[in-house]
């Protein structure tokens, strides 16, 4: 039997390490993933453990390699990942690792600093280059064309020398600003200085680099002329507050070329250190982005092996390390195997021992997936993980999950977009995989590939069934419905019912819902009766065939007392009634037909006489018989009265059953027990005991048994009994009425269908002209766009939705427990990939 | 309803190759028990769901109602059915 019908069977294994091949065992378990380690120091704190100090220096690793990442990121620089399998690394070789790790990063960061600070330099000199440039400008402006082009010109011309008679001697400071701190500058020197000074300022058209935080930042060049001490005073007050900076500017123009020709030769030679320093970090940079993702993963594991070692408990005596792990019993060969190679490695003489322990304790759960069975077994493990060994639903959802959405979706067209969607993602698995998107919806889509595959193949399927594209019918075969009244029958009424008796041929149409449904105006009426019936009889099916799983599982863990006591009244119960109800339908389809009213003598086989099944089934329950209405008969064969009653009393006898069978067989096994235990004891007990049993014997109702302490009271066995037969009973009518959605659901899928054509895609095809192509081709746009908006994604996720509930309620309650826990193995591949999202998050 | 049984022979023998027959050609492999399951299952789901369909349609005990221009158009295109053997 494949292990996906049921969990893996495990074994708790104990483990007996050297300390000096600890290590390697571990990591061999790692590469492995097949043992679950469990911690046998829980009170101990994390910081107290003993190996906590190789975990701090792997923490100290992984923040340089971080810092070395961040670095690499920025420069864009591409980091490759071999693929090839990186081993875990001996313990001695960490100490290179480290130092590795910490020489890249004081050179990285050494590097870093003396850029910033030539980053600077560059700064202040490129102002002053651009100060120089832009005063000359002031200082031509304010040269007067017309007297003679003198070299020296002084800056006020006549009126410096004339007011006082004394040459006013103007001072004036140079530098640059902030292009959003002019107004606000200006403002303030105004205000502060009275209007004594006088500002000239010009914008700097590129661009300046901020060294700290690396911005492109606006700057403008100004230049204030003032008089005296005290303004200068102020206004270099004023250039401080306002976080301007202040360069020397020589007056003559002649100082002001030599200074402006050295700081070009500075910026070159800046220049050419600064392109220099880069080049050495991208070198430094490159190196080591080839080998980043290969220490990742190293660091990563060591770290791994480490948080592993520190669950172990530490022998002293024996310098062993002793572990506990929940191994499945069929892969104890290939621990032993990994065990033997880790001792190796590590050059130990003592091999290491496994001892297969016997415990109380529920080990976890195990399946072998693939990638296709994982999608399933998600989805069953989101409502409950299964029980230890019992039945898994996983390979039976495979296909009844599709199924049940298809017979809610069922649509040709919406179907083939939704198949070859999954057909896509399947075809490019690998490269998509490959890209690890951390886009969140993607990554559900496309972890369900395999799902949506299966339900796009089904839905279309059903479909076909359904005869629905796109919400118009395909005659492929056909119609068996025909017109058989003359033009002017036709004229007179506004519509014609095709009666089944003249207008249907001797045939049915072999595939599917006839094409003549699609154009008739009580399709719904057709459908509904059709899809209703359906539903029913899927739902009775799906549910008795959970009732079976149930008994596999009573003959798997040898509950015989279940199979008398649940197993069979379960099952008599739903199918003397519901199973009933299903063939009730079939004896309906075959019997009665429009036909059988030609013929006078059959009428009670004819349309007029078919009765009700619903009614049929009501009154059954309800032991009301039902009388001859005109010339029909209410019953649909012979002795139906009788049966049905003889059905619906064996039924509700099994409620009972269901209740009392089990408690009471319980209760007697206890008392053999008991009498046996006292037997033992001594005949005088036994007097005792049997007078107090037969004292507390006749009531089934709750008796505590004094004395021991079983596994549960017998009054919980009778409170569980209890609630167990109330869930079934009540559950099978309501379930069973559950199974409707799955008409309710097709329905609304179609008419939302239709009425997305009628509305929109109509209109673009009864366009007539030139201009009608285009309008149809907008037109068509928007139905697409609903089409796949709401049909295909929401109408899908809803039909989605109910299926799940179908599933784990519906289905899962006649026999799944679900109490168990998933096996997390100590695997690296796991840990390294929750690395990767971790970090991309 | 004589020659109507060629469909639900030609659909038994369909479905009942693929839920019968088939699960006994599955190679042997760690997944033979889910592959012999998934196709028995497909098999006798989707016969199902056709016999339901044809059934439901086997002895219809209401006729379709159509509209004149429809009916109109019925009948010019697919006829109005089997004429009488004169």
């Amino acid at each position: 039997m494949g292990s996906l019908f049921r969990s893996e069977e495990m074994a708790l294994c104990q483990l007996f390490l050297q300390s000096e091949a600890a290590y390697a065992c571990v990591s061999e378990l790692g590469e492995l993933g097949l043992a679950q380690f469990r911690d046998l120091n829980p009170d101990v704190n994390a910081f107290q453990r003993k190996f906590v100090n190789e975990v701090r220096r792997c923490d100290e690793m992984e923040r340089k390699l971080r810092y070395l990442e961040k670095e690499i990121k920025k420069d864009g620089i591409p980091t490759m990942d071999s693929g090839e399998l990186v081993e875990a690394p001996q313990p001695r070789e960490m100490i290179d690792l480290e130092a590795t790790f910490e020489k890249l990063e004081n050179e990285l960061r050494e590097v870093n600093q003396n850029a910033e600070a030539l980053k600077r330099n560059f700064l202040e000199l490129t102002e002053l280059k651009h100060i120089l440039k832009k005063t000359q400008v002031f200082f031509d402006e304010m040269a007067d064309p017309s007297r003679d082009q003198d070299e020296q010109v002084n800056l006020l011309g006549e009126e410096g020398l004339r007011a006082g008679g004394q040459s006013l001697k103007l001072g004036f400071v140079a530098g640059v600003i902030l292009r959003e701190r002019i107004p606000a500058f200006e403002r303030m020197l105004w205000r502060a200085c009275r209007g004594n000074v006088f500002l000239r300022q010009a914008e700097i058209d590129n661009p300046l680099e901020d060294p700290t935080s690396g911005d492109q930042v606006y700057k403008s060049v100004f230049i204030i002329f003032f008089q005296g001490d005290q303004l200068k005073t102020r206004v270099k007050k004023i250039c401080e507050g306002f976080r301007a900076t202040l360069y020397p500017c020589p007056e003559t123009p002649n100082d002001r070329r030599e200074m402006a020709i050295g700081v070009m030769t500075r910026i070159e030679d800046l220049n050419t250190v600064l392109s220099q320093t880069q080049d050495h970090r991208h070198r430094v940079l490159v190196a080591a982005a080839k080998n980043i993702k290969m220490w990742f993963t190293k660091v990563r594991k060591i770290k791994a092996i480490y948080h592993t070692l520190n669950l172990f408990n530490l022998d002293v005596t024996q310098k062993c390390l002793i572990a506990e792990c929940w191994v499945p019993v069929l892969d104890l060969e290939a621990i032993h195997l990994a065990l033997r190679r880790g001792t190796e490695r590590s050059g130990s003489s003592v091999p290491p021992i496994l001892n297969r322990m016997e415990t109380k304790e529920i080990p976890p759960t195990y399946f072998r997936l693939n990638k296709f069975t994982k999608g399933f077994q998600n989805l069953i493990d989101a409502y409950g993980v299964a029980a230890y060994r019992e039945a898994n639903p996983t390979p039976f959802t495979i296909i009844t999950f599709p199924f049940l959405f298809a017979v809610m979706f069922g649509d040709l067209g919406h179907g083939a977009l939704m198949f070859l969607f999954a057909l896509w993602m399947v075809m490019n698995e690998k490269p998509l995989i490959a890209k690890k998107s951390t886009n969140e919806i993607w990554n559900i889509f496309f972890g369900g590939r395999y799902i949506i595959l299966l339900m796009g193949v089904f839905s279309m399927y059903t479909g076909l069934i359904y005869n629905d594209v796109f919400s118009k019918s395909l005659n492929l075969f056909g119609s068996e419905w025909f017109v058989k009244d003359s033009n002017q029958a036709i004229f007179r009424r506004k519509t014609t019912m095709l009666d089944p008796k003249t207008g249907l041929t001797d045939y049915t149409y072999p595939l599917g819902m006839d094409p003549v449904w699609q154009v008739a105006e009580n399709k719904i009426n057709f459908l509904n009766a059709y899809k209703m019936k359906v539903s029913i009889i899927i739902g009775v099916i799906h549910m008795m065939f959970g009732v079976m799983v149930g008994l596999w599982n009573h003959q798997f863990f040898r509950r015989r007392v279940n199979v008398i006591c649940e197993f069979i009244p379960q099952i008599i119960f739903m199918t003397f009634l519901f199973f009933y109800l299903c063939i009730l339908i079939f004896h309906k389809w075959v019997n009665y037909s429009a036909k059988a009213d030609l013929d006078p003598a059959l009428i009670n086989e004819g349309a007029h006489c078919a009765p009700s099944v619903l009614i049929t089934f009501i009154n059954m329950v309800l032991f009301k018989s039902s009388e001859k209405v005109g010339e029909c008969e209410p019953y649909m064969y012979g002795g139906q009265e009788g049966f049905q009653k003889f059905l619906v009393v064996i039924g509700l006898l099994c409620v009972p059953w269901m209740l009392c069978a089990k408690p009471y067989l319980i209760y007697k096994q206890r008392q053999l027990q008991h009498n046996k235990f006292d037997n033992v004891n001594g005949g005088s007990v036994m007097e005792e005991g049997g007078a107090a049993q037969l004292g507390a014997g006749d009531a089934a109702a709750a008796v505590p048994s004094g004395g021991h302490d079983e596994e549960e009271s017998f009054q919980d066995v009778c409170i569980h009994q209890g609630i167990h037969t109330i869930e079934y009973v009540l559950g099978c009518v309501s379930n069973t009425a559950s199974y409707l959605r799955l008409w309710a659901l097709s329905l609304a899928h179609a008419q939302l269908s239709e009425v997305l054509w009628s509305m929109v895609m109509r209109i673009g095809l009864a366009q007539s002209g030139w201009y009608g192509g285009i309008v149809l081709w907008a037109i068509f746009g928007a139905w697409a766009t609903l089409t796949l908006g709401i049909l295909v994604l929401m109408e899908g996720l809803s039909a989605f939705l109910h299926t799940l509930r179908l599933h784990w309620v519906e289905f899962q309650n006649k026999f799944y427990a679900g109490t168990g826990y998933s096996f997390l193995p100590f695997c690296f591949e796991s840990m390294l990939e929750a690395a990767q999202n971790a970090e991309v998050d | 309803m004589g020659a109507s049984f060629v469909p639900l022979m030609i659909f038994t023998v369909i479905w009942g190759g693929v839920g019968i027959v088939l699960p006994f050609l599955v190679p042997k492999g760690p997944n033979r028990g889910v592959v012999q399951v998934v196709l028995m299952l497909t098999g006798a789901t989707c016969w199902l769901f056709w016999l339901c369909c044809y059934m439901a349609q086997m002895n219809p005990l209401i006729g379709p109602i159509i509209s004149w221009k429809t009916a109109l158009v019925m009948q010019q295109e697919w006829g109005s059915g089997p004429q009488p053997a004169d």
